[in-house]
């Protein structure tokens, strides 16, 4: 039992912005009762609900790939083991224990991992059983399995549903992602789709149609949080318009649009590269059903690990650097190049600018999260100073200041004066969150909800007070204080569970005996070896 | 009774279509294995024929054994945990926690088969696929230092050769097969095109299979201690830039020869290259049933993939100065722990000499050299067999391998777990 008293309490799910209240933790849950128990005087401190990364990749095959990849990374970034928590290194793509740990030195106790094969699930989950503190789950790649394209092709949407529910229930997965859709299924033959309407080879199907099918799918089975999109095209000039064909292509259907700012650029290849967010930030603010993380881009070096094979092979003629491909049978692909956003590069310059074009444009902050599409666009780490960005307008001038001048006056950066309040910052990085991914007792600090509570020291730099919690309570246990760890726990692992016709499983079963070296009997999940604390976030009905 | 879909643990294929028959606890037929396989279910099945635990070749209960195990490690100032690779990742989970736990070396099979491959990853990357893709897709394949036909019996049929797939529906017809080794093996015969190279000269060969790759020209002058012609070289860059998606299976050949990593360095290179002009993957033919896992393991828990130290409390990586053989010949261990392998019978002389004269602790699953040297030694349940846990295949695809036969002896994962127990308690 704990009392937080006197704290400035910012919980926006409630309504409450900023003022001063007490609030009980009784049992691991908010109480409206006063049990008693450690009294932490929260005066003159601001207390939020623990923060939530809706998209990061923090666990399985890619995110391994690259640590194993890189040990150049990890040198003289090492953590040593305390008599409460594990070793590790850091670097852009930290081990497993310093991620957790790190997750919860910075006040977010939930974190998603956004792009899992599904013959992977059981890596996945081994990895995160060995992630402390948070909670965890994650997306499930589907944009590419080649048993949905065929019954897509073959016009079986209920097919598909049922695939996809039993999918998601194999794998113990939590949302359907989309990784560029098709698109890798043609990288297998070393081709890529560029346009909704490409033909993915071998199946007489689009881009479009694997969208549209997953996008009704996600809201048939009714998942806690829509249909997650990685758009065809990341990273190319002039991507913007298959962006927005994308957005289009939903027809009003619930999706998130993720890591947006690596998708929204005009121009033509190899010859021009600028900024479309304000186009398209306006379009989102004018479509409610449309939700959108940034995947902002910090200046450093960092890893890119994507379910994108193309999209890793183009960035390694790019930079050179070393390269891993792996294609996945029947299912996915992944590409991994480290590379570095140079402030003085001009295309660099120009995405660091649109990703905070997008944050400072959508009007509406339950509909844009804060992420780096670690480490994609940079660590998580970075994410205190992504906040400072936002809230000091002189801060965020100073930094344009050192980037690549001509990039950033073709965006409208410079003409952007908002600055966010704590409340925005509490919903882009909390409330906004826990919101979309349907998660009812995350978020905020109504009585129910999880015994997660941040508190934050003030200070007039909002990264230093954003980096370095005074306390940081999981499940009403405080965990930090004053930058230390105080206890060892692990935390929930959420997935759905949708039902499915059984009939179905006799045509994945000769699925599998036709094209997987796996059998059919050996791909699910054992839910109770591989999640030792699940949670069965329930389909709204 | 039957037990469908079984997983075979031997080597790194993890085939997972083994029918095991089971009679008065014992697994009297396994069907679909190879003879690796069947000898391996027969071997590990035996009803249990020693003590649990030994300490100084006497008979003791299991905790004393713990006991023993963790006075001698926690005694140590330099010790290393060694093996692994035929156990489950559960257990390799608690043995690097322990190795952490002591400050000590903890390095894996790896070190002495394909950590040169590792290497050559950590500086080249790797463009490589499931072995899905190789039986849907791939119609030129390339074993390259390595005999399957011996080491990996089913890994043509399943995977690789005969198989057939989306875009291999008549399995072999739609396959090249090329077999590149220093001499014939009972693998030759399964291939269209044999090339007998000299040993010792593999770097070279791909090197110049690069150029000829990139449309370089390469005098014939310089292929004359390779044992093959340019004519036969040039023929090989075709096929491989005219395939639609080609795979190479790297073996032992390539890394424990002259140039160990560099040969790996070189092959990943060739096999980048060629993604210029189609799909090409490279995949290394892992010996051990879960040698992959344990990479996996030590790499999301300390970054790197074997040869790590905790001395100072935090991982390090350095292959040559961590690695078991090295910490051995330089008479630095001063107690080892092997998990699941057979050091002493399998390294070299002198550092096998090391083993025996400092405290050895064994955990495996059958009398070997090591447990008959060892000071402190466990019997353990096969996983897979009397144990479950998990393994991942060559691939590094994962697989759930169950329990087929009781539990005599305990599981490494639970002799690792509890000697990591005992150890945090005297330490602490």
């Amino acid at each position: 039992m704990i009392r937080i008293l006197n704290g400035e309490v910012y919980d926006p799910i409630n309504g409450i912005a900023g003022e001063v209240r007490n609030l009980y933790i009784c049992d691991g849950r908010i109480s409206s009762q006063d049990a008693g128990g450690r009294t932490i005087d929260a005066a003159g401190m601001v207390v939020m609900p623990g923060g939530v990364d809706m998209h990061c990749h923090i666990a399985g095959p890619k995110v391994n790939t690259a640590r194993k990849l890189r040990p150049e990374d990890h040198r003289a970034h090492e953590i040593a083991k305390t008599p409460l928590s594990r070793s590790g290194t850091f670097g852009s793509v930290p081990t497993t224990f310093a991620t957790g740990y790190r997750y919860a030195m910075m006040g977010y106790t939930t974190a998603f991992d956004a792009a899992i094969p599904p013959l992977a699930a059981r890596h996945a989950h081994e990895e995160l059983n060995d992630t402390p503190v948070i909670d965890k789950g994650f997306f499930l790649l589907m944009g590419n399995n080649e048993f949905i394209m065929e019954r897509i092709a073959a016009g079986e949407k209920e097919e598909v549903r049922h695939f996809a529910a039993w999918l998601l229930q194999a794998a113990k997965g939590y949302a359907i992602k989309l990784v560029n859709p098709g698109g890798v299924e043609l990288w297998k033959s070393r081709s890529n789709a560029h346009t909704l309407d490409d033909e993915v080879t071998g199946f007489q199907i689009t881009p479009r149609q694997i969208i549209q099918s997953l996008a009704e799918v996600s809201e048939e089975l009714s998942l806690p949080h829509p249909v997650h999109i990685h758009c065809n095209n990341l990273g190319i000039a002039g991507n913007w318009e298959t962006t927005l064909e994308t957005m289009k292509a939903l027809e009003g259907r619930r999706g998130h649009l993720t890591h947006i700012q690596f998708h929204s650029y005009g121009g033509n290849p190899g010859e021009s590269f600028s900024s479309k967010a304000a186009e398209m930030a306006e379009y989102v603010n004018a479509h409610p059903n449309l939700s959108v993380d940034v995947g902002q881009v910090m200046f450093g070096d960092t890893t890119s690990l994507t379910g994108d094979g193309p999209l890793g092979y183009m960035l390694h003629q790019v930079t050179g650097c070393k390269w891993v491909n792996v294609d996945i049978e029947n299912e996915a692909g992944c590409g991994i190049t480290p590379i570095e956003y140079k402030e003085k590069n001009s295309i660099h310059a120009t995405q660091w600018a649109i990703g905070l074009e997008w944050f400072l444009l959508v009007q509406d902050p339950w509909r844009v999260v804060l992420t780096t599409d670690h480490p994609n666009g940079a660590s998580f780490t970075l994410y205190p100073r992504i906040i400072r960005l936002l809230m000091d307008r002189e801060y965020r001038k100073e930094m344009m200041r050192n980037v690549n001048q001509k990039a950033l006056a073709q965006t409208t950066l410079p003409d952007l004066e908002r600055e966010y309040t704590l409340n925005e910052i509490a919903i882009i990085t909390r409330a906004g969150p826990a919101r979309l991914l349907g998660l009812q007792d995350k978020g905020h600090l109504g009585v129910g909800a999880c015994g997660d509570v941040t508190i934050y020291e003030k200070n007039a730099d909002w990264e230093k007070m954003f980096a370095a919690p005074r306390y940081v309570i999981k499940d009403g246990q405080v965990l930090i204080e004053d930058g230390h760890l105080r206890g060892e726990t692990y935390g929930r692992t959420f997935y759905v569970s949708p039902a499915y016709d059984p009939a179905i499983e006799g045509k994945i079963r000769k699925f599998f005996d036709d094209y997987y070296t796996v059998r059919y009997e050996n791909y699910p999940v054992q839910l109770e070896h591989y999640l030792p604390r699940p949670e069965a976030i329930p389909c709204r009905v | 009774m039957q037990i469908e879909a079984a997983i075979c643990a031997f080597c790194g294929c993890l085939c997972d279509d083994i029918v095991l028959t089971i009679e008065s606890d014992r697994i009297v037929q396994a069907k679909n294995a190879c003879a690796l396989g069947k000898a391996w279910y027969t071997a590990h099945s035996r009803p249990p024929d020693l003590p649990a635990a030994r300490v100084d070749g006497k008979s003791v209960e299991v905790e004393e054994a713990i006991e023993a195990a963790a006075i001698l490690l926690t005694k140590a100032r330099y010790p290393i945990l060694y093996g692994l690779s035929s156990t489950s990742c559960e257990a390799q989970r608690h043995a690097v926690a322990l190795a952490e736990a002591l400050g000590g070396c903890i390095d894996c099979c790896t070190s002495v088969c394909h950590g040169p491959s590792g290497m050559a990853v950590q500086g080249f990357g790797e463009p490589t696929c499931t072995l899905g893709e190789v039986k849907n897709r791939a119609d030129l394949v390339i074993y390259w230092g390595s005999n399957p036909a011996e080491s990996h019996p089913r890994h043509m049929s399943r995977y690789a050769v005969t198989s057939k797939g989306r875009l291999t529906p008549n399995g072999r017809k739609n396959r090249t097969v090329v077999l590149v080794d220093v001499r014939s093996t009972p693998s030759s015969r399964f291939a269209d095109l044999l090339l007998t190279v000299r040993p010792g000269i593999d770097f070279e060969i791909l090197w110049a299979l690069r150029a000829l790759v990139l449309g370089r020209k390469v005098e014939p002058a310089g292929l004359a201690e390779t044992g093959i012609t340019l004519a036969q070289l040039t023929h090989l860059a075709e096929l491989m830039k005219n395939c639609r998606y080609g795979v190479l299976f790297a073996g032992q050949g390539l890394t424990q020869s002259a140039g160990n990593q560099m040969n790996l360095s070189a092959a990943i290179l060739l096999v980048r290259d060629l993604n210029q002009f189609t799909k090409f993957a490279i995949i290394p033919m892992r010996g051990h049933g879960n040698v992959t896992g344990v990479d996996q393991v030590l790499t999301w828990q300390t970054g790197y993939p074997f040869g790590v130290n905790f001395s100072r409390g935090y991982p390090r990586f350095n292959p040559g100065e961590f690695t078991m053989v090295d910490v051995l010949r330089r008479k630095e261990a001063d107690a080892v722990l092997s998990v699941a392998s057979d050091p002493a019978a399998s390294l070299p002389a002198e550092a096998v000499q090391r083993l025996t004269e400092v405290p050895l602790i064994a955990i495996d699953t059958h009398e070997s050299e090591t447990t008959r040297l060892a000071r402190v030694s466990f019997m353990a349940s096969t996983v897979g067999i009397r144990a479950s846990g998990t393994a991942y295949r060559m691939d590094n695809v994962p697989l759930f391998l169950k329990q087929a036969l009781t539990s005599i002896y305990p599981s490494d994962e639970e002799i690792l777990g509890r000697l990591l127990e005992r150890v945090r308690e005297l330490k602490a």
